[in-house]
């Protein structure tokens, strides 16, 4: 196990590597840049300007000691924050954004999988039906009428939260139902769909037959084998959640990852943008690295080396 | 380089008194209450001190100041969080007059070039180290060297030598600033300057510490390195969330600095920025501190929870003049005359702008206290008229050869008010020019760099005020060598009289010409598409004085107080 | 299998009745095929809450296409003496900030948002299901590379590829579908590879491999079918979220240029003025939820009637 985690470190760390490219490259190709203002500067000022952030030399000069920099692990300064290292910004947002993260996170797969489960042990009764009609309306209003609602509802007319700010456990309480919405809905249609289908499989009827109570047989067979879609899910919600969502933090005045990142775009700040680009990657790939050996415990006939069906 | 150079000494010749006549005329009721720093009497601070509850002050900005080191700020949140923090050696107070800061008095050389300020001796840092002539002449030459990379040193090009310093052609030597000695800083400039003393309470001038900041470029990003001489202290900086300021107990007005606690949170939706406000979270909403949402702003007026201040700044359309149908100037006047501003205003903007039919916004100062507006009113310059556009349109192609207006689009940057007025506009022309043209968002980086190419066939844009002259909204917008000039008009004789406006020894000559310039620029060649002059709503809670906002529509409140 | 079965037992003099029957339709195959979807036709039929959804999705479907046609007001004319009315005998569903009719403009964004949804859905789920089916069944280093691969796709910003397309391409829907379908099937992809990981050990596909079938046949013929269910929910949360994302779009200057708009433009307006023009959300916001309620339980429903292990 440890050399198959050392070898997906490895692929990685390639990954990373094309994956700064691109971006370097994606960033210098889209117009605009961060020198760029509504008013025009004059040359000798510009001239200052770029060869103070280094602008000026060839893109491959910079390119490379962007590299440079980067395997010494610095991820440079930010261009539009003036003096504000991108490493700094990227721990203050993520504290944010991981905190109300890992609430969502938590949030989603205990309220999805109950709704999930509930659904698919009444299949086609009313439970299946309300529980279902619930995970529908959290995946068709989208966070960006829910967020808005709650807080006019919540915090403005009933005085219930605050409007804004992430002070309090309280605060917690609205983005989280506005961030969470979408994955419970989620992640209980998948339950549902999958447990169905295991709930009429083989094994499952045999646990019946042997006399296996019915909650039982939920939670010791079908959920473990219901589960998988959902680790897969796991898998980028975490990276999504846990980097921020944009929409939110806007609303909430939350001042995490996402928020930056759509920030560092639209000012063209380029060392802002790599080091968020980098910084999720990694979250994502890591992630990712966690969904797949869940993907072994949670079924045990998955294997990940390259296994039977390969060659 | 050229245009700076041109624009610098533009500034220097043009600005006289304009400064002093910021916001004098304003008829807005700002002006009735008292103003705290104009006034040092004892009763005052006594008045003051008496009032022992703590006051807070707390209100929004849409993002966090990119930086709070006078050399390196450009915008207005940045300038509003740090005219509590620094002091320079004059001050404005809010209706745009210059008073002593840290300068006690100063004395001017017969020829003008030359001041000498005497700086009081009982400025402190907020480490505690007195605030010296050194510091200034440090700072202005710090913001000049080409290394700090200013993008704000042309404010500094009055200066002698300043602008050869700032391009590698100069030394720091060279500078027309020293200090005699600690409390006495002299000052050489290019030409003469008789509004210098407005000038230097821009913050390119303000002084910074220099064992705090020399070899350190971070020292002002960060509450606990942050070094300043102003009212107030930056207590926390909260990357991304929030400022919090409090009274600097050491300022030598500290007796009229009525705030204790100032908190700004940094806050983007406008609409939690409102319900901020309406559940008592904040004190302020308005000018550049946040905005009152567009859809709620016609039912705060009408409830009288807000006041409307005019702005220096001009919502316009750029033609592109280099492009046809635009080369021909009955087609741009056509497009110009089919628009019904109030209606645009009353329905779409809904903050009482005022229709634009010039390029100078009416908060701009003229002559002895009367705004340029009130001595050149463009009422005359051309009037909204469908038939005579209609007219117009159809002699304008006939003579481009055209048999039917080409297909174009208007370009803007992405913001639902602009989508809103482009829309209206468009659906103006349809029906009263029967002309079709298509609409084109694109992001604010894209659009700059689409504009700035001349990619367009009318381009939104808007311009906002650097300095309280008239000078700043003709020649930078019509002067066929300003870069700004993005339609590219190209009129001679409207370079001509600004380029004499410019070295014009008398003021109102000099008004004259520029006025004559927008007459020419707008009513003869519609050289780009006045709308509107700029607003801003603001809405404060009750028993706030002294917070308002300047004549360019930022948030003034270094010196506010707490009535109840 | 099962047909076939029935066929070796059945009764001969049985045999010549349906064959007559059938004589003027020609081969065996199609008849089977009939019953077999008129079987799944019963089953979907005998759904009540999944056939609600089906006319919903008709109704909707019909209004987009017929509303803007017959409606007396069109989508683009201001009339600045109405703006921000409630709804009223004229004007339906009120008028917007510049007094356009809502009613027309919420079905001519039907018209967008609802081709953008499913359009963006369709070209994911093929391209994610061939993807993350070759992923999944291949698993090692074809896994590890076409993994390495949709990872670093999407990790890259995908706001600079957007703003990039848009210098390259002109605003317009095909635009927008490039754009979301760039990095839009991964998330497809990878739940597909996770159910094929699970399912290729699986009896049938083993046994359909031991009797030499390829890849390809087992992939689609037996492990997709069995992927079925979370490949369609995963689906039902592409379809909003191409609506939504085409709003993010047009705010870049990629999508329908106004005044054309789409559900997502309106919602996003239309939320900054809810609390006082609240018709301004709340039209585009219920159809576009009222679609994806019906699309959802449509699709389970579909889901349930063609899953023959469902079978009651």
């Amino acid at each position: 196990m440890i050399r198959y985690i050392l070898k997906k470190f490895g692929f990685m760390l390639v990954s990373l590597f094309c994956l700064v490219t691109a971006t370097f490259v994606l960033m210098n190709a889209v117009p605009g840049s961060p020198l760029q203002s509504e008013k025009a500067t004059s040359e000798t000022i510009q001239k200052n300007l770029e060869a103070y952030y280094g602008l000026d030399k060839p893109l491959i000069v910079q390119y490379g000691i962007y590299l440079k920099n980067l395997v010494q692990g610095d991820l440079g300064i930010s261009m539009k924050k003036k003096f504000q290292a991108v490493d700094k910004i990227i721990s203050d947002s993520f504290s944010y954004s991981l905190k109300l993260g890992l609430v969502s996170v938590v949030t989603s797969v205990v309220a999805g999988c109950v709704l999930g489960i509930i659904a698919a042990m009444y299949h086609r009764k009313f439970l299946d039906n309300l529980a279902m009609i619930i995970a529908v309306i959290g995946l068709s209003i989208p966070s960006l009428v829910l967020a808005p609602l709650l807080q006019y509802v919540f915090a403005v007319k009933i005085k219930a939260f605050e409007v804004a700010g992430l002070n309090g456990p309280m605060d917690y309480v609205l983005p989280t139902i506005a961030l969470s919405a979408t994955s419970i809905a989620f992640i209980a249609r998948l339950i549902r769909s999958t447990m169905i289908e295991v709930l009429n499989a083989d094994f499952i009827k045999t646990a019946k037959a042997k006399g296996l109570a019915g909650h039982l047989i939920v939670w010791r067979h079908a959920l473990r084998n219901s589960m998988l879609p959902v680790v897969t899910f796991l898998g980028f919600l975490m990276a999504n959640v846990i980097t921020g969502s944009v929409v939110i933090e806007k609303i909430f005045a939350i001042p995490g990852l996402g928020k930056f990142f759509v920030q560092s775009v639209s000012d063209r700040d380029y060392p802002l943008i790599m080091g968020i680009t980098i910084f999720y990657a990694a979250i994502l790939m890591v992630s990712r690295l966690l969904a797949d050996i869940a993907y072994v415990l949670v079924d045990p006939r998955i294997r990940m080396s390259g296994g039977k069906g390969a060659k | 380089m050229k245009y700076k150079k041109v624009l610098s000494t533009a500034m220097a010749v043009t600005l006289a008194g304009s400064l002093l006549a910021a916001c004098s005329n304003d008829k807005n009721n700002n002006t009735a209450s008292p103003s705290a720093s104009a006034t040092n009497s004892p009763a005052e601070s006594q008045a003051s001190q008496e009032n022992k509850t703590p006051q807070e002050f707390r209100f929004t900005l849409a993002s966090e100041p990119p930086s709070l080191d006078p050399a390196l700020m450009t915008d207005a949140q940045s300038s509003i969080v740090a005219s509590g923090l620094y002091d320079g050696l004059t001050r404005l107070n809010p209706e745009g007059v210059p008073e002593p800061a840290i300068a006690k008095e100063w004395t001017m050389s017969d020829d003008g070039k030359t001041y000498t300020f005497k700086l009081r001796d009982d400025a402190k840092w907020s480490n505690g180290d007195p605030v010296t002539a050194n510091d200034f002449e440090y700072s202005w030459k710090r913001a000049l060297n080409p290394e700090t990379a200013s993008e704000y040193a042309y404010m500094l090009f009055y200066l002698e030598n300043g602008e050869k310093y700032n391009s590698g052609e100069g030394s720091a030597d060279e500078v027309g600033v020293k200090a005699i000695d600690a409390t006495t800083l002299e000052v050489k400039l290019n030409s003469a300057t008789p509004y210098f003393n407005s000038l230097i309470a821009h913050y390119t001038y303000w002084p910074v510490h220099e064992a705090s900041v020399d070899g350190k470029p971070e020292w002002a990003a960060d509450a606990k390195t942050i070094v300043s001489n102003g009212p107030f202290l930056l207590k926390e900086w909260a990357h991304g969330d929030k400022l919090v300021l409090t009274k600097n107990p050491d300022y030598y007005n500290a007796a009229n600095v009525n705030f204790d606690t100032v908190t700004i949170s940094l806050v983007e939706d406008e609409t939690t920025v409102y319900n901020l406000f309406e559940t008592g979270k904040i004190d302020w909403i308005g000018a550049q501190a946040g905005v009152v949402p567009l859809d709620v702003t016609p039912k705060v007026l009408s409830e009288g929870k807000g006041e409307v201040k005019e702005i220096a700044s001009t919502y316009y359309y750029l033609f592109n003049t280099k492009q046809k149908p635009f080369d021909n100037v009955k087609v741009r006047k056509a497009l110009s005359m089919a628009i019904d501003r109030q209606a645009i205003i009353d329905n779409v903007t809904k903050a009482n702008q005022t229709p634009a039919y010039g390029l100078i916004p009416p908060s701009i100062g003229g002559l002895d206290g009367t705004n340029f507006r009130v001595l050149y009113p463009d009422s005359d310059y051309f009037s909204e008229n469908v038939e005579e556009a209609k007219k117009l349109l159809a002699e304008g192609l006939a003579e481009g050869g055209l048999d039917k207006f080409p297909e174009t689009t208007l370009l803007y940057n992405t913001s639902e008010g602009h989508k809103a007025i482009a829309e209206a506009i468009i659906d103006m022309w349809r029906k009263n020019l029967g002309v079709e043209v298509k609409l084109s968002n694109q992001e604010w980086g894209t659009f700059l760099e689409t504009r700035d190419a001349g990619q367009f066939g009318i381009a939104r844009a808007g311009w906002g005020a650097d300095f309280n002259h008239a000078i700043n909204f003709s020649y930078d917008l019509i002067h066929p060598k300003s870069l700004n000039n993005d339609g590219k008009y190209d009129n001679q004789a409207v370079g001509k009289a600004l380029d004499d406006a410019i070295v014009a020894t008398d003021e109102k000559a000099r008004l004259d010409l520029i006025a004559q310039a927008e007459k020419t620029a707008i009513a003869d060649d519609m050289a780009i598409l006045p709308l509107y002059y700029y607003t801003t709503v603001t809405m404060k809670k009750d028993g706030f004085e002294d917070v308002v906002s300047d004549y360019a529509g930022h948030l003034d409140w270094a010196f506010g107080k707490k009535t109840n | 299998m099962l047909q076939k079965d029935s066929k070796t037992g059945a009764i001969r003099p049985e045999m010549f009745q349906p064959l007559r029957r059938d004589s003027g339709q020609g081969e065996k195959f199609q008849r089977e095929r009939l019953t077999a979807w008129q079987d799944i036709r019963m089953r979907l039929y005998s759904n009540k809450l999944a056939m609600t959804g089906f006319w919903i999705m008709v109704v909707v479907l019909l209004f987009a296409v017929i509303a803007p046609l017959i409606y007396p007001h069109d989508h683009f004319t201001n009339d600045l003496t109405k703006t921000n009315m409630p709804p009223s005998a004229d004007h339906w569903f009120g008028t917007d900030d510049l007094g356009r009719d809502m009613f027309e403009r919420t079905w001519k964004g039907a018209q967008i948002s609802l081709f953008v949804g499913f359009a963006a859905a369709l070209i994911d789920l093929i391209i994610g299901i061939i993807y993350g089916g070759i992923m999944g069944y291949y698993g090692g280093k074809v896994d590890e590379a076409m993994n390495r691969f949709a990872e670093i796709l999407y990790a890259i910003p995908n706001l600079l590829v957007v703003i990039l397309l848009l210098v390259v391409m002109e605003p317009s829907l095909t635009t927008i579908i490039v754009a979301m379908s760039i990095t839009g099937w991964i998330n497809m992809a990878w739940i597909v590879r996770g159910q094929i990981m699970q399912l290729k050990n699986q009896e049938y596909a083993l046994a359909s491999k031991a009797l030499g079938a390829g890849a390809m046949r087992i992939i689609f013929r037996h492990l997709i079918p069995n992927a079925m269910g979370p490949i369609l929910v995963t689906m039902t949360l592409t379809v909003p979220g191409a609506i939504f994302t085409e709003a993010f779009l047009s705010f870049l200057g990629l999508g329908v240029q106004s005044p054309v708009a789409s559900w997502g433009t309106m919602i996003n307006d239309g939320v900054k003025s809810m609390t006082i023009y609240p018709w301004r959300l709340f039209f585009p916001a219920f159809f576009l939820s009222l679609t994806m309620f019906a699309f959802n339980v449509f699709g389970d429903g579909m889901r349930d009637a063609f899953d023959p292990k469902l079978k009651k």
